[in-house]
């Protein structure tokens, strides 16, 4: 008898210690990640891993506020040349190394130099950097550049122990070393990546969480049966179709935000040979293809109303939003007449290009029924991605289905796209007023001056449109009810300070 | 046998030289552009032309193929463009996991899959038989992405029973492993039981006409004897064959039962690589599932000799 109680209070107790130790959140993710080296990674699903395991100089607030993270402050000089940061004291790398300004000297000569980095586009405005003293560094730019603060809170701002990175070189992503919340512990390519607390993280007080287990797990319907059989505790980017589910479900929330990303039509209007066609030549011919789109329809019939219709790069959400161009109303007459105008009143056929995945071929399908009303016939080339991208990179394309996964500074989803020659401007649309406006915007820290630069610059991209908005995705977040503080924010990063699991 | 061994694999050697040339070829074929996708959304041409150099694609296609080949010869079969991981520390992670699923499932199949032939065989038209080849036959045509689906609403979400999916190396815990293997293994599993059943089947039935089964009846064994003792173990000869045949093809990776619940095998590691255009991870599973073919397909030659001594000079 005295055997048995002592035996039911060592069991009470293992179960109980067993329940203060289950403070692991395990986190399905819809891709595996790629590298995990901020300065050579691509992938949007890496960054949400990094929220975890590397501060920033700088963080965003949900409203795309930016708000210091290990910078505490920051001060431009008049003619906005030379950017000077004061970093916290006292913080300390996974590896126990000092952060200081000489640790961010060392990461902008990595972002800028490593011959892999693919974050020297971000970071080219800075042409040398003076450490003023031990917590406060100076940027010296080449020109006035408003985009770097939002640089430095994406990977370009992510601060890695100067000393993993001189022993690991390029090969740092297999063992990274930061300043975040949570440590490296172990990846399985396409299984998991676990984090574990660091508990000297200068702001531990925010962490409620002993590990974090992220999940690569593909399948969306599968993601969520893993969350609601209790396997994991929250997922990200959960299927619009299965938002009514999980609304009836009383055992999950939701949470949701609208990307700073969008989806569209790209059309090559200049790229090679290809561009010969009515679409490429004729801007009232494009506008005609815009206004047969209905786009409040399409995002009933493929996201069940879950996502944002758009027409500009930025949601209407955004503060860069132009409001002097409204969603426009589906107005099929009005683009006929406007391919009679361009002498197509005989309707044309036009070949557009589409990844093969059920998504973006159900938009694509619903575009293709509404077009062909207006005298528009689309014929889809339904490609794998990578070859899609090659494609469209190489002129080898009409028109083009893609999209942006988004910037937190509005010139990251426009400049690149729209300027002469700009890195990404697949449809090699090119007008001088449209590059002034673009530079110019870069060259201002101030944002009713930046505003007005960038509404000219919409009002020209709706005349001209080598890229027809269609939509903005939303984040949507399930987590298990007995999550709390989780906060969602536009760029789709799961941000684990606050958050915990109900007492 | 030995010789009958050593000659097998001398002529493995050309065949895993073909297959390698062959793959190379296929994948350099493909459209689209490794470094493309690598290098980003924003893709610097500065950082797509040192990418370029770094991985030798401005090489001719031979010249790329001898330096991989070159490389093989020494043990070192390059490194993931996607998470810079070596190919074969990857192929080392990945072969314990798809192994495992395969021995599972070929057990499952087994265990089905050979009883149901022999009883369906020795009870030919009647209804038992006709049972078995229904339950055969829809075993082989329900899709797997479509069982493996619904076996985790069932039995995770609605019963709560076993892990929807994932995985748990078998050395760290053994219990926790099969607990999260055996779902996928039984989708697997029972698709391939029908082709075993259907197997067991046609060679009992052609076995139980042959003189020696008379003979042994005619002796007057009890039933069950002459079924399993004469029967079965002359007819599991070409069922050992195919066999061992499956499990090689097991072991290339099963892409939709891996994806669907998310075991972190072959399958999914190489569909993966091809979407990302990870050449060098290609190049290695497809060299390291070749051989893995090979040496099945000698086993069951050698089986075959083992089972069936009137083969054993040739």
């Amino acid at each position: 008898m005295r055997f048995g109680r002592t035996l039911s209070i060592a069991a009470l107790l293992a179960l109980t210690t067993g329940l203060a130790h289950a403070q692991d959140l395990r986190i399905g993710l819809q891709e595996d990640p790629d590298v995990l080296d901020p300065d050579q990674s691509r992938t949007f699903v890496g960054r949400i891993v990094y929220a975890s395991l590397c501060d920033k100089l700088v963080d965003i607030t949900p409203d795309l506020e930016i708000i210091p993270m290990l910078a505490t402050g920051w001060d431009w000089n008049d003619d906005g040349t030379e950017l000077t940061m004061t970093l916290r004291e006292g913080v300390t790398f996974h590896d126990g190394e000092p952060f200081n300004a000489e640790a961010v000297a060392a990461n902008i000569d990595r972002s800028k130099n490593l011959d892999e980095s693919r974050r020297k586009s971000e970071v080219s405005s800075i042409e040398s950097w003076e450490v003023v003293d031990e917590y406060t560094i100076r940027f010296n730019l080449s020109a006035p550049d408003a985009t770097l603060i939002a640089q430095f809170a994406d990977r370009s701002g992510m601060m890695l122990s100067p000393k993993a990175t001189a022993e690991a070189g390029v090969e740092f992503g297999l063992n990274p070393v930061c300043a975040g919340p949570f440590m490296f512990k172990e990846r399985i390519q396409q299984d998991r990546i676990v984090l574990e607390k660091f508990d000297a993280y200068w702001n531990a007080d925010a962490i409620n969480f002993d590990s974090v287990t992220f999940l690569p797990i593909p399948d969306t319907t599968v993601r969520l049966a893993n969350l609601r059989a209790g396997d994991l505790d929250m997922l990200e980017r959960l299927a619009a179709t299965d938002v009514g589910s999980v609304e009836s479900d009383d055992g999950l929330t939701l949470e949701k935000a609208t990307s700073l990303g969008y989806q569209g039509i790209t059309i090559n209007v200049g790229n090679g040979d290809r561009a010969n066609n009515p679409l490429g030549e004729s801007n009232l011919v494009r506008q005609a293809l815009s206004l047969s789109i209905d786009r409040n329809a399409l995002n009933q019939v493929v996201f069940e109303g879950a996502f944002a219709p758009g027409n500009q790069p930025y949601a209407s959400t955004s503060p860069w939003y132009n409001d002097a161009f409204p969603l426009p109303e589906r107005d099929v007459e009005a683009a006929k007449a406007l391919l009679a105008e361009a002498g197509y009143g005989d309707g044309m056929t036009i070949e557009v290009q589409v990844a093969n995945n059920p998504v973006q071929t159900q938009v694509m399908q619903v575009i293709q029924a509404m077009a062909s009303e207006a005298g528009i016939d689309i014929e889809l080339a339904a490609k794998e991605f990578a070859t899609l991208l090659s494609d469209q990179s190489a002129g080898a394309y009409t028109a083009s289905q893609i999209g942006w996964s988004g910037r937190v500074d509005p010139d990251g989803n426009i400049h690149q796209f729209m300027t002469t020659g700009g890195g990404i401007n697949d449809s090699k649309y090119s007008d001088p007023e449209m590059d002034r406006l673009l530079d110019e915007a870069r060259l201002s820290n101030d944002t009713p001056v930046r505003k007005e630069s960038y509404d000219a610059a919409i009002a020209l991209q709706q005349r001209d449109m080598p890229i027809i908005y269609l939509y903005h995705p939303v984040w949507i977040w399930a987590l298990d009810d007995k999550i709390e503080g989780f906060t969602a924010y536009p760029d789709g990063m799961i941000r684990l300070q606050g958050a915990s699991f109900a007492e | 046998m030995l010789a009958f061994l050593a000659r097998r694999l001398l002529i493995a050697i050309p065949t895993i030289i073909l297959i390698s040339i062959f793959v190379f070829g296929m994948q350099k074929l493909l459209p689209g552009d490794p470094v493309l996708v690598m290098a980003g959304e924003e893709r610097d041409p500065e950082v797509i032309e040192f990418l370029r150099e770094k991985y030798r694609l401005n090489d001719p296609i031979p010249v790329q193929y001898m330096t991989w080949a070159g490389n093989a010869l020494q043990g070192d079969l390059g490194t993931s463009l996607r998470t810079q991981q070596p190919v074969l520390e990857l192929i080392g992670e990945k072969l314990p996991v798809t192994l495992q699923l395969a021995l599972m499932a070929l057990v499952i199949a087994m265990a089905i899959g050979i009883p149901a032939g022999v009883i369906s065989a020795y009870k030919k038209g009647t209804w038992i038989d006709w049972v078995a080849n229904v339950v055969a036959l829809s075993g082989l045509s329900v899709p797997n992405f479509w069982l493996g689906i619904m076996l985790i609403l069932l039995v995770s979400v609605k019963l709560g029973w076993l892990p929807a999916s994932g995985y748990q190396p078998f050395s760290e815990d053994p219990l926790q492993s099969i607990r999260v293997m055996i779902m996928p293994a039984f989708v697997l599993g029972t698709a391939i039981a029908a082709t075993l059943m259907r197997h067991t089947r046609s060679a009992m039935l052609s076995v139980l006409k042959s003189d020696y089964v008379r003979t042994a009846r005619a002796k007057g064994l009890r039933e069950h004897t002459v079924l399993i003792k004469h029967a079965l173990r002359n007819a599991l000869v070409p069922v050992v064959t195919v066999t061992t045949l499956i499990f090689g093809e097991l072991l290339a990776g099963a892409v939709l039962t891996e994806q669907i619940f998310t075991i972190p095998g072959f399958g999914k590691l190489v569909v993966d690589a091809v979407f990302n255009r990870d050449y060098a991870v290609v190049q290695g599973i497809v060299l390291c599932t070749g051989i893995a073919f090979i040496f099945m397909n000698i086993l069951a030659d050698a089986a075959y000799r083992v089972l069936n001594p009137r083969m054993r000079d040739t």
